[in-house]
């Protein structure tokens, strides 16, 4: 399965390679700008082209990533999903309150984060032990807030708030709150 | 001149303040101020960039939160909003050929602007208040962590602005359309009518033969469609403030209101869609009209694809009004259809939009070259960079799969928000800087060349790796509003660190050239009275 990690590396590339074609188009641009030759008018076609392939890439992109990602349709239509695993979190004085110390899942169930505030707006999320994200949500209060994932590797991760609520929130961590592991047989 | 000359009156003794009407005078104070507090939000930015390689000692948590809040308030109120209402308020009567509709009305955006920034940044540093620009409810109401008292003067001081911003949509909007005296009456209908873009829109609908003339020009155009965002987002942050005040102020009486009694995700909801009116709203708005106008003055040509250039000032507009699900796209209790609706595909308009604006500033360029790369011309192009690396960051974190391992992370602040403010605004302004110099000083030299290629290449350089490093960082997991004490992401912030020192040396650099090209005398001089016509733009014999 195509997990968070794989994700973030395609859009490094991607992107990187993004900014060195404009930066040296607009080096190139800036160069040609300057130099004596003949002034020769943009044609309305490659224009309307530009717009035609602009519109193509801002709506493909959203379709490209809703069949590719797969936590995109489970995400949306989480609802139907039956999980294998509930986990009900609260928040609450800038502290998680855990069902068990730690919470443990077998590899490729769909373990569904039900986190719910009493006070503020915090955030939920899981980081790999070299700190790397998995996954986050917002947590806010007097709202349903859950997030459905399917864990396909073992590993260790710990539980952050990703958002902000006063000075004492960033003290908000449970290390290794969550461990996966491989499934065995019941 | 002796160096001690040239500090004292400015370069060749060129700048004559005496010679400058009250709204030069008025002009080159938004700047002066405008400058100073970019200053303010620089070495703010700097302390953050030495705090997230090692959190110092002297400044405790809560200071730096109250840092972090105050940064962007400084920067977007105090600098950006000082220059661009500043040179708009110089630029809609200039090309209006009008006088400004109210002088006093515009003296007093100075001095609510100036005034408000400070009292905010100022309660912020004194009482540590720090819910950040967010204020996600209730947490600007959670007085267990914040003073009250300090507050409700933060949110006096970001009334005070509001109020500013709202005389200056008025001075807008009654310059297009009022009739100065003396003239023949002005049709002020159809002057708002083409300034919104509304008889842009019946022409539509028109046959060719009954279309209709543009009765303002491009420039004012994309100014009083961006003040119509402006205008939106004053009153909702103003509407917040009262509400958060209200809270405030029964606490202090006494009396702890519910929390509950306001939604959080209705809240949220409703100040990120006032909020959006800035980010994807007027600064995209003001941006493509200010490139448009830079395009047209440095090549001396008509911009090309005008009508298209309209259109998508319009529709700019509009998607601006829809956008503000992107930055609830992980709140889970937010409806899915608005979350792909409003957050995925209307956003992916601004590439559109924002595209079209690119293209078409080339495209007007290209036309007329060979050109002299001056000064106005490297930072525009600076500019249209700056937004061409931000606005697809931003649609790529404006994506439901992507935005769950993205969001609150650097790579929101660094890539996008840093990369389009300081690159694409901040060059883009100084482009105008540039520009409308030798016109505000009535022909004041510059003092060096050599120092404005530093500030280019400094701010260039330092602002692109500043957003890449931090975006880095961001991929791999740094979020954007947490203090890291074991230096996990240290080589990133140290990078990004130096990249921040070279846009604090391309502000010297700048500061330094501005302060020696008009002189301490001229600098003082900008603040006394003019004895000059209020209603004179530039002195009767240079018009």
């Amino acid at each position: 399965m195509v997990d968070s990690e794989i994700v973030l590396n395609g859009q490094t590339y991607a992107y990187t390679a993004y900014a060195v074609v404009i930066i040296l188009l607009i080096g190139w641009f800036g160069i040609k700008l300057t130099k004596q030759g003949k002034s020769s008018a943009v044609s309305n076609g490659l224009f309307y082209t530009f717009v035609g392939f602009l519109t193509v890439l801002g709506v493909s992109l959203h379709i490209i990533t809703y069949n590719t990602i797969p936590w995109v349709p489970s995400d949306l239509n989480r609802s139907d999903i039956k999980p294998d695993k509930v986990f009900s979190i609260t928040v609450g004085n800038h502290k998680f309150i855990l069902p068990s110390e730690k919470l443990m899942v077998d590899v490729n169930d769909k373990v569904l984060f039900d986190v719910s505030s009493s006070d503020l707006t915090y955030g939920f999320g899981l980081f790999r032990e070299d700190n790397s994200m998995l996954f986050q949500m917002q947590v806010v209060p007097g709202h349903k807030n859950d997030i459905l994932w399917m864990f396909d590797k073992p590993g260790k991760y710990s539980i952050r708030s990703t958002e902000y609520s006063g000075p004492k929130g960033n003290a908000m961590i449970v290390k290794n709150a969550v461990e996966v592991t491989a499934k065995t047989n019941k | 001149m002796t160096f001690k000359d040239t500090f004292l009156n400015g370069e060749q003794g060129l700048f004559k303040p005496a010679s400058l009407t009250p709204m030069q005078k008025l002009v080159l104070r938004f700047v002066v101020v405008g400058l100073l507090y970019y200053a303010f939000a620089v070495v703010e930015g700097m302390i953050m960039r030495i705090y997230q390689i090692e959190p110092i000692t002297s400044i405790p948590d809560y200071q730096y939160y109250a840092i972090l809040t105050a940064h962007p308030l400084v920067g977007i109120f105090g600098a950006t909003y000082s220059l661009v209402f500043g040179a708009f308020l110089f630029l809609v009567p200039f090309l209006m050929k009008k006088p400004l509709w109210s002088f006093k009305l515009a003296h007093w955006t100075f001095l609510l602007v100036t005034i408000g920034t400070f009292t905010f940044w100022f309660a912020g540093f004194i009482s540590h208040f720090a819910p950040l620009y967010t204020l996600y409810w209730p947490l600007p109401a959670d007085f267990t962590q914040f003073s009250p008292l300090g507050g409700t003067f933060f949110v006096l001081g970001i009334a005070l602005v509001m109020v500013g911003t709202v005389f200056f949509v008025i001075n807008v909007f009654k310059t297009i359309a009022y009739t100065p005296e003396g003239w023949e009456k002005q049709p002020a209908g159809a002057l708002l009518g083409s300034a919104l873009g509304l008889s842009g829109l019946k022409n539509l609908f028109r046959k060719k033969e009954d279309k209709k003339e543009h009765l303002v020009s491009l420039p004012v155009a994309a100014i009083a469609r961006g003040t119509v965002d402006t205008a939106f987002n004053a009153g909702i942050i103003l509407f917040t403030g009262v509400l958060i005040l209200v809270y405030m102020i029964a606490h202090l009486f006494g009396q702890d209101l519910k929390h509950t009694a306001v939604d959080a995700l209705l809240y949220k909801n409703w100040f990120w869609w006032g909020l959006d009116l800035i980010a994807d709203g007027l600064v995209l708005i003001f941006v493509a009209g200010t490139w448009y106008l830079l395009a047209t003055l440095i090549t001396g040509k008509k911009l090309f694809m005008e009508n298209w250039a309209r259109a998508a000032l319009f529709v700019e507009m509009v998607v601006s009004w829809t956008v503000w699900s992107h930055h609830l796209l992980s709140d889970q209790a937010q409806p899915g259809i608005l979350k792909v609706m409003s957050g995925e595909m209307v956003t992916a308009f601004e590439l559109i939009t924002q595209g079209l604006a690119f293209f078409i500033t080339l495209a007007t360029l290209w036309s007329a070259r060979p050109l002299q790369m001056t000064n106005p011309l490297k930072f525009l192009l600076g500019g249209l960079l700056g937004f061409a690396l931000a606005v697809p960051a931003g649609i790529m974190q404006a994506d439901i799969g992507l935005n769950r391992i993205l969001h609150n992370t650097q790579w929101i602040i660094g890539p996008h928000v840093h990369v389009a403010v300081l690159v694409g605004l901040t060059m883009t302004l100084y482009s105008a800087v540039y520009t409308l110099f030798p016109i505000v000083t009535n022909g004041a030299k510059l003092y060096s060349q050599k120092l404005a290629t530093f500030h280019f290449w400094a701010h260039l350089i330092g602002g692109i790796g500043m957003g890449a490093f931090m975006g880095m960082a961001g991929l791999k997991g740094m979020l954007r509003r947490a203090i890291y004490f074991d230096g996990e992401f240290n080589l990133y912030m140290i990078l990004a660190g130096l990249c921040g020192t070279l846009l604090l040396l391309a502000f010297l650099a700048f500061f330094i050239n501005i302060v020696m090209s008009v002189g301490l005398k001229g600098v003082i001089g900008i603040f006394t009275p003019s004895k000059l016509n209020a209603k004179d733009l530039l002195p009767a014999e240079s018009k």
